[in-house]
This record gives structure tokens, C-alpha cells and sequence, in this order.
């Protein structure tokens, strides 16, 4: 499904990491695998830090903090909030909406939306196309449209295959009306009928948490999950991705009118290095213009890499000048989006750590 | 340059690829060997093997690796 808007654009991105850093070559230990294979994988995936929450810490936690700050620093006020869009798979509960909380713990005005959207890998680019139809309303002046998830919490510590990737991160985009910049265009695409590929399988009503889903189980190759924890069928994950994604992005560009060249950075989210290497290879994107390096700093942080990377890799280039920017989200649901957008001029794009 | 037998050998050191006709199978590959094989191909023969291409189909023996390189431009073995 293709989408369209003008006028909107963002001014301004806070990224919230935990200040709990892990480090691959000291967890590799904990799962049953020889070092050496482990190190290999290292070196291919891109595993090394990334940033977990402690016991305890929930989204609304890493959010209130970062917007706390953005207020006592004057980047925001209070009462500019039109609209809040949490993007998150793990809420602090199921009711209330986790932007609720974080609208009654900082005192918002009452007279706005808050709204919580449950989406994965492909949220920040699902919560841009939000942000900017909330934005049609003559009401609303500026959303604030947060990614945010605390996976960790939800990862088997012996489960090879999700624990070294997962982080945990908030990002607060701040998305406003703006006449002046360029039209923006969206693809998004859905297909439900592969949900099992990245699913928790209890917890929510289908299957309450009890003792019996806690237990670990021998899932093969290895490694230990219980009904609790997240689980993905990674090589399913990565066959969608290479299929399905390439076709969207160049979609995308054609109904724009839009050459690949013109493109300055292909912001994708980050799910691990490889799996970015052999997409940029097969759209024949040249590695720099797509980065790969959030995953080895900070881990996968489902609807936060894309922001993380801007904040990462191109502060100085969204501050001080424009970039013509090509975002693709993919993942749960499943989901896979993209939107080719002009960012640049914002007030901030910064890092911090959480507490 | 390595043969592929050669690569799968620093990978799996404890197997013998040349006596197994399915390595998935075999329990002598898993998906991340399969990850790692790939990017050590492409390493190796200074190609790109396809994210399309990385299927246990492609990886079942050292003819359908073999037949893939082929289809790389590569002639390996």
C-alpha cells in the first residue's frame, strides 16, 4: 500500500540507551557452544556491546527520562505535546496504553492524543506515517512518536540465537508541520499469515504465563527458551528479508521518480551486519551508504535502530545541513515499510544514557 | 586460494565433509555455520553471494555449494 504527505517533517531525535553495557566475548560463555564458533559469528554478525535494562526497568522508565530531560534542557515544552505515539511489543502493561502512563507521570495536557502501537522492526517508520496523519488535523501541531522496547527482558540468556542481538533503547522523534520540506513518500506491506517467524508465544491470553512456560526447553542447535521468551525463526527471517524488501525500496523510488543515487543514505533497520551487507549487495548500494553499526554498539532494538543509526552515524549532517534519506523497516508482524524523506535542520539528535 | 572442503574444515574442524551427502541433516552445519560459510565464500573468492541464495539447499553437500559458486562466476573445488 503506497502512502503520501507533505509538509511534515521531523526537528528532532533523543536517543535513550541504558547505561548497562554487555559484551558478546563475556556472555559467549554462557551458552553451549564452542568459543571459537561463537568468536566466527562475532565477526560476521557484528556482536559485540550492546545495552540491556536492569531488573525492573520498563519502557515508560527510559521515556520519561529522555523527554524529563528534553524539557529541562527547553528542546520541548510541555504543553507543545499535541500527541504522543509509544511504539513498543512490550508495554509496561496491557492496560493502560504505556503513553498513558508516560502522559499522567509528567503531567501533560489533558486536551491531546496518546496512543500506543504495537509493532516491531518496522515502528519507526509505521509511527512516522502515524505521526504525520495525526498532523492533518488542524489540532495537532506537534507529536512526539517514541520507539521503544526493553526485548531483553524477554530473551532467553541461553537462547544463541536472540540473546546477543537483543538491546534495549528508547527513541523520542519530534515530528511537526513544515510547508517548506520536500514530499514525503511511504510503501507498506503486511502479511500476517507469517506471524509465527517472530513471535512470544505466552503472556498474552492465548497462553497465559504459568510455571510450565518458564521452563527451558531444548530447542536444538544447542540452545535453551522457554514458552516466555522471544522466539525467531531466523533463517525464515532473513529469506524475507532479502525477498521482500529490495522490491519495496525500488518500488518506492520508481512511483517517486526518484534515482537510486540520489539517495544519500539507505537508513534500514538493523537486525545484524550480514544480513545489511547482503542486502545493500543485492540492491547494489555501496556498504557506506547503508550503516551497519548499530547492532555492535547497541544491539537490535526492534523500532529504535533507524534512529540510533541518525544519531550515530549522522548528527552533524541533520543539524548543520539535509540528507536525502531512504528509511526501511522490517520484522514482526510481519511487517516491511519504507519512506524516502528529507531530513535535516533539526534542533537536536543526541544520545544519553539512562539513569 | 582455499577449496572449499578446505573452508568447511576450519569451520567444523571435528567432521568429515567429504563423507556426508547432507550436512544440515548430519548435524555437521547449523544456520549460523551456514552464515559464517557464506561470508567466508565470499571472502575467499572476492564475490557476493545472493541473500537469496542462502537456502540449506544450497548448502546440503560440496556439489550443490560447488554448483552455486559456479553460479557466481566462481569455479571451485
Amino acid at each position: 500500500m503506497n502512502f503520501f504527505f507533505q509538509g511534515k517533517r521531523i526537528s528532532g531525535i533523543l536517543t535513550v540507551v541504558p547505561a548497562n553495557e554487555k559484551s558478546f566475548v563475556e556472555e559467549m560463555k554462557n551458552f553451549n557452544f564452542p568459543e571459537a564458533r561463537s568468536l566466527k559469528l562475532k565477526e560476521v554478525m557484528g556482536y559485540d556491546k550492546r545495552r540491556m535494562v536492569q531488573p525492573g526497568v520498563c519502557v515508560s522508565d527510559l521515556v520519561i527520562f529522555g523527554l524529563q530531560r528534553l524539557f529541562e534542557r527547553g528542546l520541548l515544552k510541555r504543553e507543545e505535546i499535541d500527541a504522543l505515539i509509544l511504539v513498543t511489543q512490550t508495554p509496561d502493561h496491557f492496560m493502560p496504553p504505556t503513553s498513558n502512563i508516560v502522559q499522567g507521570k509528567l503531567g501533560l495536557k489533558q486536551d491531546m492524543v496518546c496512543l500506543d502501537v504495537n509493532q516491531a522492526c518496522a515502528g519507526f517508520v509505521l509511527g512516522l506515517m502515524q505521526s504525520f496523519m495525526l498532523l492533518e488535523q488542524e489540532s495537532i501541531r506537534k507529536v512526539v512518536l517514541v520507539n521503544a522496547d526493553v526485548l531483553s527482558r524477554k530473551a532467553s540468556p541461553k537462547d544463541r540465537n536472540i540473546y546477543p542481538l537483543v538491546g534495549d533503547a528508547a527513541t523520542i522523534t519530534i515530528v511537526e508541520r513544515d510547508p517548506a520540506n520536500k514530499p514525503i513518500h511511504a510503501s507498506v506491506k503486511m502479511d500476517g499469515a507469517r506471524c509465527e517467524a517472530l513471535l512470544i508465544p505466552a503472556g498474552g491470553l492465548r497462553l497465559p504465563s504459568s510455571p510450565e512456560t518458564a521452563v527451558l526447553q531444548d530447542v536444538g542447535d544447542n540452545n535453551l527458551r522457554a514458552k516466555d521468551h522471544l522466539f525467531m525463526d531466523g533463517s525464515a527471517i532473513f529469506n524475507f528479508v532479502q525477498t521482500e524488501v529490495p522490491p519495496l525500496i525500488e518500488g518506492l523510488l520508481a512511483r517517486a521518480g526518484v534515482s537510486k543515487d540520489s539517495i544519500d543514505y539507505f537508513l534500514c533497520h538493523q537486525p545484524n551486519r550480514f544480513m545489511l551487507q547482503k542486502l545493500a549487495d543485492k540492491m547494489q548500494i555501496p556498504h557506506a551508504k547503508m550503516p551497519n553499526n548499530v547492532v555492535e554498539k547497541f544491539g537490535n532494538s526492534s523500532g529504535a535502530t533507524i534512529p540510533i543509526a541518525i544519531n550515530l552515524n549522522l548528527a552533524e549532517a541533520v543539524t548543520r545541513g539535509k540528507i536525502n534519506a531512504c528509511l526501511a523497516g522490517f520484522g514482526g508482524g510481519l511487517t516491511w515499510a519504507a519512506m524516502l524523506l528529507e531530513i535535516g535542520g533539526l534542533s537536536f539528535c543526541e544520545m544519553i544514557d539512562y539513569p | 586460494m582455499k577449496t572449499v572442503a578446505e573452508i568447511l574444515k576450519e569451520i567444523r574442524p571435528e567432521f568429515d565433509f567429504t563423507a556426508s551427502n547432507d550436512f544440515m541433516a548430519d548435524g555437521m552445519l547449523d544456520s549460523f555455520d551456514m552464515v559464517t560459510l557464506v561470508a567466508t565464500l565470499d571472502k575467499n573468492y572476492g564475490i557476493s553471494i545472493q541473500g537469496t541464495d542462502i537456502i540449506p539447499e544450497n548448502f546440503k553437500n560440496l556439489q550443490t555449494i560447488e554448483a552455486l559458486l559456479r553460479q557466481c562466476g566462481v569455479s571451485a573445488g
